[in-house]
């Protein structure tokens, strides 16, 4: 990696042009975010089964979930979205401060959502509601179900939960990069290709937030 | 034609030397080698593992193996012929060689992603050989669940680790292929001018996107049962194990086109070639590659007529699976109709294209007896089923593959390899398929179960049939790893175009330069115009 | 089994000829095409052999009409397939409703059958020829197939579930059993016998003794060995629901709705009592998880079975009773 700043801006010898080579690379990245909606699909595809097939206990399952808490991360999220696209922005018009200061926002609304989302499981800890042995959820009259409830939420929960700590990993070298001037209005792809990202694993919430926590929500 | 000896010219081989130089290589010529070093390894750890199985059958009860190690057996041929050997073996290899050449690229889109895909392959398929070191998997390549999630004890996660790792290596491939295509054609090269290979690249690349991440999760979620018991499969927590089927089979029954649909593109490449005629309805063989790719996402239920899964829901199956018959047929004719009023020479790569016609017509004409319902019922999970997809995958991929690689080792070693030993390895290889896969229809409808360890005497003749006819064929497949390795040293210098074909990979020196063309090339005319390239060539020769 | 080393299956059910027809009719298909491919590839490759080394065909550009001829007519092909391959597997998995009913468990590896009668096989059962016989299948472990190949018949065995194979044998003799779905190390040694006997033949097997006393007996036993009795009475007041005439009927749920009691509502009540609660009753059943055997359950079903029923309105198969489906085969 001991490639000069100027090399890094060159145009990739594969490609002829710059505008290729940035059509390549958003062409990959949306189609890297296709193989990611396959990936999830799958596991709502089972949700959606599952949970038509055990509809009461789902619901009851659904209702020990705090919507505040659920809310509150939704909104958190959608907030860093909204940084992420002002960095990208910022990127364009070649605010060089803007790009770390939105950059490192939208890392601290990350943080955030992860750290409300350990406490909810943490909390889930505390009630025996992490299935396995200690699984109890008083007054339920169909526990196997009511698990299956919960084996889902932490798979779809924690599968996202991963993809938000690549994506702020991801951040952290476009900060660096960032400060070291390295993102204007003639170089900005990475900035908009993790922008894209950032969105994805933000949109993948926006469909997880109802489907575990508010549909058949009574009481 | 003035042909420069090869060690004069600089070439993508001697750009560079050490493990280094190819172990870090971003070339995607490189690349496609080191994949063919890999896949071949693979390719002989499971031919091992099929000759012990074919021994094994030999007679009726279980002598040569224990139970255990017989269902260890089939379990990792299926896993590494089907992982590690086909579906990488045309697109990772041929495929990555010469899709950039064929369009007129210099390279892949991410050559540095190119890289990381075969080093993905590398670490599952290391994954899969702990494994074998360790003792093995029982669960067969199908992973049917609860068997695989509470009642195998072998190393099913472990194996379902090396096939996620894996699963990656085939979703970037498909990524850079696509990517590629779309970005990168040279000047003049429009979509309907690309050549068929390119085409059914792209088809196949459309469902190592698409399916490969549903068998991720797939596999993923059998082994958070096994490690967590979170009970998605698991009926006795309420899980439905015929879920996994519908998973799996969501990705595996398109993976049966990752493997067949670069078959087809080079079948188109060696007739027109070996021909010297158009292919027959050029536009009609791109398409039904697309529509393979699409019907074939709709067809998963026909692995489940039996499995408890609603009869009607069957019907709708068998009906898409019949519909995806016809794009294939179609193929099939326009190949045949390509020779009509042709120039038709009997080159190796044409008798494997030959030979791939024929066992492909058998193999898809008796897919429409498992598609059929009410014949499913009775050859479902018998040595019919066996036989028929060793006729796709082995009659139909490997033929193929065999084919391809013959076409294009003068392109990519600068060598050609030697005539009659390569004619006899064809003939040997078409007999000795037949006679081991032939018996296996009739053995499967008279009711042989698939893998069973132990049979009854009735079934005997038949198996001694077929495993007389495995000998066959592994002569035939061990002849050109030798002869090709000795190509290397001893075969006839290559000239840039020997078969005097049309793609662009024939219009550069053999062995490519680094960048594949001294200039990038300008395409003025359609894919497979020999009256152009003769013209050309005249000219060029004057 | 006649021939020493048969190359096609023996015809003994009456579903077996036409699985056959359809099997011809497809082989026909296959022989017309490939031999059609293969004597075109074969014309064309001697006929217009390369003569010489720069010969370059003038291009051939066919009909547009020979793609559209070659795709419709395998399209009429397939579709008639499609219609014959349906009609097959209806009638191969249809039921008639007079059929004898078996119940079948699956384990890893073997299989356990039992008849109405209270005989208990395991890997081999006895039926009697021309009479149709429905197999009730369910399975202890993994996923095992039901596998009968001079029956053509085939269904998978699957945990937690209720499957059905029915087969009417035409012709007496031994014939193979298989488990075809692949389920562990000894998968290939669960294998039996369907052994088709002459009507009297059956009679006399029946009553050759081995009985334990009909299922629906033996469930009855189990059902007081249970307990179960103490909360389900007959006279409606107990603190669980009156089961006389339950069977095929439907039941009105606490959470509003209904439910057809039929063999695999009875067999989620047993496991999982409170899934489903009837209207009027509390959720204080507990679970027999571990309690009751697969077996135990299907003669649980059996007994409530022959508490009476709705008619016409049975899931798990017209039941026939033993003396009827006895008199029946003997008057044959």
């Amino acid at each position: 990696m001991s490639a000069s700043h100027a090399e890094r801006l060159e145009l990739r010898e594969q490609f002829d042009t710059p505008a290729q080579q940035k059509e390549a690379s958003t062409l990959g990245m949306w189609i890297f975010l296709v193989t990611e909606v396959m990936f999830f699909g799958g596991l709502f595809t089972a949700y959606i089964i599952y949970r038509s097939f055990y509809t009461d206990a789902f619901a009851r399952a659904s209702n020990t979930l705090d919507v505040a808490i659920g809310s509150l991360n939704t909104v958190v999220l959608i907030v860093s979205s909204l940084t992420m696209a002002l960095a990208v922005h910022a990127s364009q018009i070649g605010a060089r401060r803007l790009i770390v200061v939105f950059l490192l926002l939208t890392m601290l609304f990350g943080g955030v959502f992860l750290g409300v989302k350990a406490y909810e499981w943490h909390h889930k800890w505390e009630q025996n509601l992490v299935p396995g042995s200690r699984f109890h959820l008083p007054g339920e009259p169909q526990p196997a179900q009511a698990q299956l409830f919960f084996s889902l939420y932490f798979a779809m929960t924690g599968l996202h939960a991963i993809h938000m700590v690549v994506g702020l990993g991801l951040l952290a070298v476009l900060v660096a990069r960032a400060q070291m001037g390295r993102f204007g209005p003639h170089y900005y792809a990475p900035v908009d290709m993790v922008g894209l990202y950032w969105h994805f694993v933000d949109i993948i919430w926006i469909f997880l937030f109802p489907l575990l926590y508010l549909v058949n929500r009574h009481g | 034609m003035i042909t420069t000896a090869v060690e004069e010219r600089q070439h993508y081989l001697n750009a560079g030397y050490g493990l280094k130089s190819w172990l870090l290589t971003k070339d995607h010529k490189r690349i496609g080698l080191l994949y063919l070093i890999t896949i071949t390894l693979f390719f002989v750890l499971g031919g091992v593992f099929a000759t012990l199985i074919r021994l094994e059958l030999l007679t009726p009860p279980g002598d040569l193996v224990s139970s255990e190690t017989y269902n260890k057996l089939f379990t990792l041929h299926g896993i590494v012929m089907i992982f590690f050997f086909l579906i990488p073996s045309i697109p990772a290899t041929l495929g990555n060689f010469f899709l950039p050449m064929m369009i007129g690229a210099r390279d892949l889109a991410f050559p540095k992603l190119n890289l990381l895909s075969w080093y993905l392959l590398v670490i599952g398929g290391l994954f899969t050989i702990f494994v074998m070191v360790a003792g093995g998997v029982d669960t067969g390549w199908t992973f049917y669940t609860p068997f695989s999630s509470s009642y195998s004890n072998t190393y099913v996660v472990a194996t379902g680790v090396g096939i996620f790792i894996t699963g990656f290596s085939s979703i970037l491939t498909g990524l850079n292929f696509i990517v590629t295509i779309h970005t990168m054609r040279a000047p003049g090269m429009r979509w309907l001018r690309m050549p068929l290979f390119v085409w059914s690249h792209y088809a196949t690349s459309l469902i190592m996107v698409l399916g490969t991440p549903v068998l991720a999760i797939s596999v993923l979620l059998v082994a958070a049962e096994r490690v967590f018991h979170i009970g998605i499969f698991d009926p006795a927590f309420g899980g439905d194990p015929v879920l996994f089927q519908h998973l799996f089979w969501f990705y595996s029954h398109p993976a049966v086109y990752i493997m067949v649909l670069p078959a087809f593109g080079v079948l188109s490449e060696l007739v027109s070639t070996f021909s010297r005629s158009r292919v027959f309805g050029y536009a009609f063989v791109a398409f039904a590659s697309l529509a393979i790719a699409i019907l074939g996402f709709l067809v998963w239920g026909h692995h489940m007529f039996v499995a408890g899964q609603s009869a009607y829901a069957g019907m709708v199956f068998s009906f898409l699976s019949f519909l995806v018959a016809i794009p294939s047929a179609i193929k099939v004719f326009n190949w045949t109709a390509t020779m009509y009023r042709g120039s038709v020479s009997y080159a190796t790569p044409m008798l494997y294209a030959f030979g791939f016609i024929g066992l492909f017509t058998i193999g898809g004409l008796t897919g429409l007896f498992l598609a059929s319902m009410g014949l499913d019922i009775h050859v479902h999970d018998t040595y019919f089923v066996v036989a028929h997809f060793h006729y796709i995958m082995v009659g139909g991929a490997v033929m193929a593959y065999l084919g391809g690689l013959h076409y294009w080792w003068p392109k990519m070693t600068g060598r050609m390899y030697p005539e009659g030993w390569s004619k006899l390895s064809a003939l040997l290889v078409f007999v000795g398929f037949n006679v081991t896969f032939f018996p296996q229809f009739v053995l499967g409808y008279v009711g042989m179960p698939r893998r069973y360890h132990v049979y009854p005497d009735e079934f005997q003749v038949l198996n001694v049939l077929s495993t007389a006819g495995a000998s066959i064929l592994a002569v035939g497949y061990v002849l050109p790893l030798i002869y090709f390795i000795w190509s290397l040293r001893y075969g006839a210098v290559a000239g840039s175009n020997p078969w005097r074909a049309t793609g662009l990979e024939w219009k550069t020196p053999s062995p490519p330069p680094v960048h594949n063309f001294e200039e990038t090339p300008v395409v003025r005319h359609e894919a497979y115009d020999y009256a152009a390239l003769f013209k050309e060539e005249e000219a060029h020769v004057r | 089994m006649g021939q020493r080393f048969p190359l096609f299956p023996e015809q003994a059910s009456t579903v077996a000829p036409m699985t056959d027809n359809l099997y011809f009719f497809l082989i026909g298909i296959t022989v017309l095409f490939s031999t059609g491919i293969f004597l075109a590839i074969l014309i064309f490759a001697i006929k217009y052999r390369r003569r010489s080394e720069d010969q370059v065909p003038v291009q051939y550009e066919g009909p547009a009409s020979l793609e559209i001829i070659w795709t419709l007519v395998p399209l009429g092909i397939v579709m008639l397939m499609f219609a014959w391959g349906t009609h097959v597997f209806f009638a191969a998995t249809t039921p008639p409703r007079d059929a004898i009913e078996i119940y079948g468990v699956g384990k890893q590896w073997m299989w356990k059958l039992q008849h109405m009668e209270g005989h208990r096989e395991i890997n081999e059962l006895h039926v009697p020829v021309g009479t149709p016989v429905r197999v009730t299948l369910t399975s202890e472990d993994v996923i095992h197939s039901f596998f009968v190949p001079d029956f053509r018949i085939k269904t998978d065995v699957l945990p937690g579930r209720y499957t059905t194979a029915w087969f009417e044998a035409t012709k007496p003799g031994r014939y193979r059993l298989f488990c075809a779905e692949y389920c562990g190390t000894d998968h290939s040694r669960m294998i039996g016998w369907i052994h088709v006997m002459e009507p009297q033949e059956y009679q006399a097997w029946l009553s050759g003794g081995g009985a334990e006393g009909s299922m629906a007996a033996s469930g009855q036993k189990l059902f007081e060995d249970l307990g179960c009795a103490s909360c389900h009475t007959t006279d409606g007041r107990g603190r669980g629901p009156n089961l006389v005439g339950l069977f095929g009927s439907p039941v009105a749920l606490a959470g509003g709705g209904t439910v057809k009691a039929d063999a695999a509502y009875i067999r989620e009540s047993i496991l999982a009592p409170n899934a489903k609660i009837v209207a009027g009753y509390q959720p204080i059943m507990p679970t027999f998880q571990g309690l009751v055997t697969e077996e135990g359950i299907t003669q649980l079903i059996e007994h409530i079975r022959s508490l009476g029923q709705q008619p016409g309105a049975a899931p798990a198969g017209q039941p026939v009773q033993p003396e009827a489906a006895g008199t029946k085969a003997g008057e044959r």
